[in-house]
């Protein structure tokens, strides 16, 4: 089960050239700075701009491919898209937002499929209102519910959360983890801003400049230094595990290979897997293991790429097979004498959890 | 208050209005449509073509319809005599002159409407599996409602007012083709119908004062629906 799609096409002089597998299931992110051209291949995906040349295949079915002059217009695809502006339709009702897709489906979804969504997505108070009556995120929550009861195979996400404050996007983003985890089609998510890729990824694509840079696992791709200038954040993500909760102190211990990290974050369950953000500037480096120090939060790392970051330097770090950054000065590697493949001491003091 | 006369004109008028607009309005969609979202070598002509009779005198337009469709003429004869179709002189040539005056009218207005509801909800339509058709009745024609309402009204407003085109091609005929401005025009001419005219000329500025407004209604319910 794969997505399986490649690209090219001329905009003016904009030369998209891409060409990615993801698998068919969960979140790809389609990560890198706004001009890269993500927006373009997403149009290209649904249908909506026709490339010059290039196929789209998801799984068995293909629905683009111009070296046999098969080109499926966007009604046949089943490829859904939750637009950035929502594009509800203003002279309907919430409801009849709801059905436009489901009533053109050949009602494959049942009465109770549309219950069991409207449900997962916090709709039952909306449907008899009028579109414009809704804020930015709730509109949003519709075009969702509207995508999904299209029964669509893939659903393409274009910055949807661009344009909503902070509070809006904490209204849309837990409805987006729900639908992935609650069996949803995957979902191909376009986005210039690491922490929604880092929240929701399974699988990441850098584009830059109508090229794809790297494509990987979302723990992989991201904390990789050679990418800096397109992803723009030093910050890696880590995966852990939930050993014990604390009643006491609120903290959770949290476990890679045989370290333990500790953090503030509540309702975690014993041996749920987690994910967090930990910026460069939040790790100090020692070369013994410090324990008279009140960070509680130490791992055992090797040193694995060294590359200066303008004024500093960023060492990457692997982990158990993960990569940890720490951003440190010129001054502190002479004085340490830090080179590739040394062994040392990751101490770290603020742990961003994404879910 | 109205003798029967004028209430023969007020009605013939208000008939001859209402088949030219119905007439005009599926057209004037099509033709707003393509103008809209068209991109093709010939669309300044087709432009030009459609606003044609705003610039036209009307005579000349009556003149042109006349030996066109004059039961002489090779179009009039050959309706004449398949479908015993006879334009001249009768009150349905009046509503095809009063329909090509006012189109212009119709296609200004559904043209904004279109123009203003774009291509975005279109595209997001045919991602929920529209095909093109479906799109056009549901999502294109519902949001140009307002501006098809307009257009409406403006033309009927107009083809009220139709004179030239019409004394030219189907002559005034009074029952037939003497609608308002033929039968203000009539008493003018008329010694002692001073009376008569006022009271036709005053019917007319009612008439079209009403359907001024309401197009102006329906206009602002476009830039309502423009905002939300």
């Amino acid at each position: 089960m794969t997505l399986d799609i490649r690209i090219h096409h001329l905009l003016g002089t904009f030369e998209l050239d891409v060409a990615f597998k993801a698998p068919a299931i969960g979140v790809t992110a389609l990560f890198g700075p706004s001009g890269a051209g993500k927006s373009s291949v997403i149009a290209c995906i649904a249908g909506l701009i026709h490339p010059r040349d290039g196929h789209v295949r998801l799984s068995d079915e293909t629905v683009l491919d111009r070296s046999k002059g098969l080109c499926l217009p966007p009604h046949k695809r089943r490829i859904g898209v939750l637009f950035q502006d929502g594009r509800l339709f203003p002279h309907m009702t919430v409801k009849d937002n709801l059905l436009y897709g489901w009533k053109r489906t050949g009602k494959r979804a049942d009465r109770h499929e549309i219950a069991r969504l409207i449900a997962l997505l916090g709709l039952e108070d909306f449907m008899t209102r009028r579109t414009h009556d809704l804020s930015g995120g709730e509109q949003q929550r519709v075009a969702l519910g509207r995508a999904l009861l299209a029964d669509v195979r893939l659903l393409l996400l274009d910055e949807p959360l661009t344009g909503l404050d902070d509070a809006r996007r904490q209204e849309i983003l837990p409805w987006l983890e729900r639908v992935r985890d609650e069996g949803g089609p995957p979902f191909i998510y376009v986005s210039h801003r690491v922490e929604d890729v880092a929240r929701l990824a399974d699988h990441v694509v850098v584009m830059n400049k109508g090229r794809i840079e790297i494509a990987g696992s979302a723990a992989d791709v991201l904390p990789r230094l050679d990418l800096m200038p397109v992803t723009g954040v030093a910050e890696a993500v880590l995966e852990a595990t939930v050993q014990s909760c604390d009643e006491k102190d609120g903290l959770v211990e949290l476990a890679i290979g045989k370290d333990r990290l500790f953090a503030a974050i509540p309702n975690r369950k014993q041996g749920e897997t987690v994910r967090m953000r930990i910026g460069a500037d939040d790790v100090t480096l020692s070369l013994s293991r410090p324990d008279d120090i009140s960070a509680n939060s130490i791992l055992a790392v090797q040193i694995s790429a060294i590359k200066p970051d303008g004024a500093h330097i960023l060492i990457s770090l692997e982990c158990e097979g993960q990569i940890l950054l720490a951003r440190i000065t010129d001054r502190s590697r002479h004085r340490l004498s830090l080179v590739e493949g040394m062994h040392l001491y990751a101490i770290i003091k603020t742990i961003k959890l994404v879910h | 208050m109205l003798n029967a006369a004028e209430i023969d004109a007020l009605f013939l008028s208000l008939k001859i209005a209402s088949v030219a607009v119905i007439l005009a309005l599926p057209l004037a969609i099509v033709v707003a449509f393509i103008l809209a979202r068209g991109r093709f070598a010939g669309k300044i002509l087709l432009d030009g073509l459609v606003h044609m009779p705003l610039v036209l005198p009307p005579v000349v337009l009556g003149y042109l319809l006349l030996i066109s469709l004059g039961t002489r003429a090779p179009l009039g004869a050959w309706l004449y005599d398949t479908l015993g179709l006879r334009l001249v002189f009768h009150w349905s040539g009046a509503a095809l002159a009063a329909a090509i005056v006012s189109f212009p009218f119709q296609v200004r207005a559904i043209r904004l409407a279109l123009e203003v509801s774009g291509r975005g909800l279109e595209q997001a339509a045919a991602t929920l599996g529209a095909g093109p058709l479906d799109r056009f009745l549901t999502i294109t024609l519902p949001l140009a409602a307002p501006g098809i309402i307009a257009g409406v009204m403006m033309a009927f407003a107009v083809s009220l007012g139709e004179f030239g085109a019409i004394i030219t091609f189907v002559s005034n005929i009074p029952g037939e083709t003497r609608t308002l401005p033929l039968a203000i025009y009539t008493a003018i001419q008329s010694p002692g119908g001073e009376a008569m005219a006022a009271r036709l000329a005053g019917l007319s500025i009612g008439l079209a004062f009403v359907a001024l407004i309401l197009a102006e209604i329906a206009t602002r319910r476009i830039s309502h629906g423009r905002r939300s």
